[in-house]
């Protein structure tokens, strides 16, 4: 059922945010990524915190899947809290042993936690309410001055999006070769590191052979339709910019004066 | 001159050892002469390793010949500037269905072709629209691929082809890796093009059952063609056949050993009534 | 010594709203040396079926019986099962991955501990019965042909010496050669041993001259269980779950309803072509 996974985590829904161009949403994380790092008061991330809120009742995705982006860095988030808390100098606060802990380091601190929780909630409310096409279509268009610099912007692009769709047949071809191998008795599971790693061989060798396969007969069925790169393509989805998106850029930028101007000079 | 055309066409590759020796010289294809006219549905047979792959892959220009020539609509094939040209005017849909699909939602991926030739955003929508409906396959078009069965994959890829409007699809052994479900529901898609397109039709496969509808049947061996005929007259030859080690459907299979056990039927009976018709006439009338 | 299975369910994905029922209380038995053909299209739960048999998938409901033991028994051995049950997959030259034939044959007698010398023997007495050539075995397996491959591999199963093989679409996109080549190995192997045979396919044309006991799956379940010519009588019922009687069956159905003295379960084409034979003769 490995078929099943979807790329990219997104979740299909009508909404305002859904229907955004791809570049819009790319720009507003990168703005609300800056806003993060700007703020030196607590009126500033109240304020950032406001206007996730707002977007993620627009998007109309369930708060619990914006979570579960958070499970994956609950390490990192943990050893930047403890190296800020314990390694802050300034004013201690409690003494353990040789460890103190400052009002500094609180600060700090708690400061980084909020800001790293808000920075992963805000890029997976682009990932979630965006298909990985529009991803790849929008980083394309969105990069596209640097194909001046000879930067295989187009190349890219296409290599993204092949690889978003062998990926799950990929990991269904895996899971196939393993069981075959189980089959003709191979363990996965048992022995040591070296005894392990011995026995992905006969899974890692048929897996690229099969892979090579695949890649082989796909550059022949593109040539076959007439694929020869970048140069004279027409696009079946461009990207267009609607009035919605135009009042979103207005919107992004007076977030981003409004939420500095709040977070740095106000208080 | 038909849509496609070859003089003594011949392929042939190197074979080399692991330290890049020449080992020896194969002719996959050995002075074959082709003239296809356009709109007929023609079969080529052949068991694996006969040449016929090799042949398809010269319609499409992915291949050229080392001698001879291929005209594909009047266009030499050698002719580097004719390429896409080519591949426009013959499409080829291969034998894995999952290997041939580039989008990840079916309308994408009929787009792509239209895409590449430069056509633009509005008319792609069209063709994408007319493809996927003439394969059955419109109600589909916001689907993953991953998500369909081999045979509607296979579906999507001929609408992939058929996008480009072409005037000729050459189809690699489309049913090779198919169930019987999917394989019936390609060749009726084939069909289809065929009848209401008048979209010429090369389609390479061992299944004997699908070439019934041909208009005409090449039958390969060693990169030579072999026997070429009308299906009928292909299949009067029970015994050739099985020479060049390919299958004979069941029915001409039975009329066949009919024959042996000295009943007089005639040669190349293709369907499940004539047989049934024939042996009738035979039996004693009933009282 | 024979397979029992008990009520066998299997549902995917049981703790999601989308749980699909592969297999649907599945109850049969296996006896020894039996050699069946199990028929159903691609979704109908063949795979799922088979791969309960060597304890790859575990049951969600019901018990699997292998030689009187419960498989999923805390002490059985599930490896010993996976080396007395043989299961040839689909496309099983996909999982070929040494340098040589020979050393990929080994694979599996090497993991089953035995001496160097016993997997060699088993290796070369494995190649031996699939026929592939001498001077095959220490090639690399992939500059083999397709059907060439496809025998090495199933004498990679063979060599663990099983006591059933199950065989999943071995025939599977081979010409008309390549297949005729593979049944006909797989008929001699059942002649020559005394060792049970699953064949799945989804053609019942391949299936019908061979085996003894067809069972036909449908969304999961078990549809008929029975001799070749019994199951066609249901040949209506088969062209509904999107399968098909042999053309044979289909002849010798029309031949009889037009008043024709012919037993309708004939099954091979010789048999109906000396049974119209003999009514045409009177």
């Amino acid at each position: 059922m490995l078929r099943d996974i979807t790329l990219g985590q997104y979740y299909q829904a009508e909404s305002v945010i859904h229907r955004l161009d791809s570049r819009v949403k790319l720009a507003g994380t990168v703005i609300y990524i800056i806003s993060l790092f700007c703020f030196k008061n607590i009126w500033g991330y109240l304020c950032a915190a406001l206007f996730l809120a707002v977007v993620i009742r627009l998007s109309k995705v369930p708060f619990k899947f914006m979570i579960k982006g958070m499970r994956s860095i609950i390490f990192l988030l943990l050893i930047t809290v403890i190296f800020n808390l314990f390694l802050t100098p300034g004013e201690t606060v409690v003494a353990v042993w040789k460890l103190k802990i400052t009002k500094e380091g609180i600060r700090t601190a708690s400061f980084m936690a909020i800001r790293l929780s808000m920075l992963i909630i805000g890029s997976s409310v682009m990932t979630l309410t965006t298909t990985p096409n529009h991803l790849t279509d929008g980083l394309e268009k969105a990069m596209r001055p640097l194909k001046a610099l000879r930067f295989p912007v187009h190349e890219i692009a296409m290599m993204m999006s092949i690889a978003l769709r062998f990926i799950p047949i990929l990991l269904e071809e895996t899971d196939k070769i393993m069981k075959a191998q189980i089959a003709r008795g191979a363990d996965f599971e048992n022995g040591n590191l070296l005894k392990r790693a011995k026995a992905l061989v006969p899974l890692l060798v048929p897996l690229f052979i099969s892979a090579f396969r695949r890649a082989n007969d796909l550059a022949m069925a593109m040539e076959a339709r007439c694929y020869r790169g970048g140069e004279g393509r027409t696009k079946m989805k461009p990207l267009v910019y609607k009035k919605r998106d135009a009042a979103a850029y207005v919107v992004l930028l007076a977030y981003l004066a409004g939420s500095i101007a709040i977070g740095r000079f106000l208080f | 001159m038909g849509i496609i055309e070859t003089d003594k066409l011949t392929f042939e590759y190197i074979r080399r050892d692991e330290d890049g020796n020449v080992e020896g010289i194969t002719r996959a294809v050995d002075e074959v002469d082709l003239d296809i006219s356009q709109g007929d549905f023609i079969a080529i047979l052949g068991h694996n390793g006969s040449g016929k792959s090799t042949l398809a892959k010269h319609m499409n220009a992915i291949l050229t010949p080392t001698e001879g020539v291929i005209w594909v609509d009047g266009r030499d094939t050698r002719e580097e500037e004719e390429v896409w040209e080519i591949r426009q005017t013959a499409g080829m849909v291969f034998q894995n269905p999952d290997n041939q699909i580039i989008g990840q939602v079916v309308e994408e991926d009929v787009g792509f072709g239209p895409e590449n030739m430069g056509v633009p955003t509005k008319e792609i929508w069209e063709r994408v629209k007319e493809s996927l409906k003439a394969v059955g396959m419109y109600e589909f078009r916001k689907y993953s691929p991953n998500k369909l069965s081999g045979g509607q994959k296979q579906r999507v890829s001929i609408a992939g082809v058929l996008a480009m409007h072409p005037k000729c699809i050459v189809l690699d052994e489309p049913t090779a890796m198919l169930d019987p479900n999917g394989r019936r529901e390609v060749i009726r898609a084939v069909r289809a093009l065929n009848d209401v397109e008048n979209v010429t039709v090369i389609l390479i496969t061992h299944y004997m059952e699908e070439i019934i509808h041909a208009d005409k049947v090449f039958v390969m061996d060693g990169g030579r063609i072999a026997m070429q005929g009308t299906p009928r007259e292909i299949f009067s030859d029970v015994e050739r056949i099985k020479e060049l080690r390919l299958d004979v459907p069941q029915v001409t299979l039975l009329a066949h050993e009919l024959q042996k056990r000295g009943i007089d039927m005639p040669d190349g009976i293709l369907s499940i009534e004539e047989l049934v018709n024939e042996i009738m006439k035979r039996s004693k009338p009933c009282q | 010594m024979s397979i029992i299975l008990d009520h066998v369910s299997h549902v995917y994905g049981n703790d999601t709203t989308l749980a699909v029922k592969a297999l649907d209380d599945v109850s049969l038995v296996i006896p020894d040396g039996q050699f069946i053909g199990l028929i159903g299209h691609t979704g109908s739960g063949k795979s799922t079926f088979v791969q309960h048999l060597n304890g790859l998938i575990k049951a969600t409901d019901g018990h699997i019986y292998f030689n009187g033991q419960d498989i999923d028994d805390k002490d059985f051995d599930k490896r010993k099962l996976r080396s007395k049950v043989g299961l040839v997959f689909q496309y099983p030259e996909h999982q070929l991955f040494e340098e040589d034939v020979f050393k990929d044959v080994c694979f599996g007698p090497k993991n089953l501990g035995l001496s160097r010398q016993e997997t060699e023997l088993r290796a070369y007495e494995a190649l031996k019965k699939v026929g592939l050539p001498d001077e095959c075995f220490y090639q690399s397996p992939f500059d083999l042909s397709g059907g060439q491959k496809r025998r090495a591999a199933i004498a990679g199963v063979l060599a663990m010496k099983p006591e059933v093989l199950i065989l999943d679409e071995p025939t599977a996109g081979l010409d008309p050669k390549g297949r005729e080549e593979i049944l006909s190995q797989i008929v001699k192997l059942k002649e020559e041993s005394q060792i049970t045979i699953i064949l799945v396919s989804h053609s019942m044309e391949d299936v019908a001259e061979y085996v003894e006991r067809i069972l036909v799956m449908n969304h999961g379940k078990i549809v008929y269980d029975d001799v070749p010519g019994e199951v066609f009588k249901h040949y209506k019922n088969l062209e509904e779950m999107g399968l098909a009687a042999p053309q044979v069956t289909y002849i010798m159905h029309k031949l009889k309803a037009k008043g024709l003295d012919v037993d309708e379960n004939a099954t091979t084409i010789k048999e109906a072509a000396d049974m119209i034979a003999r009514a045409l003769r009177g």
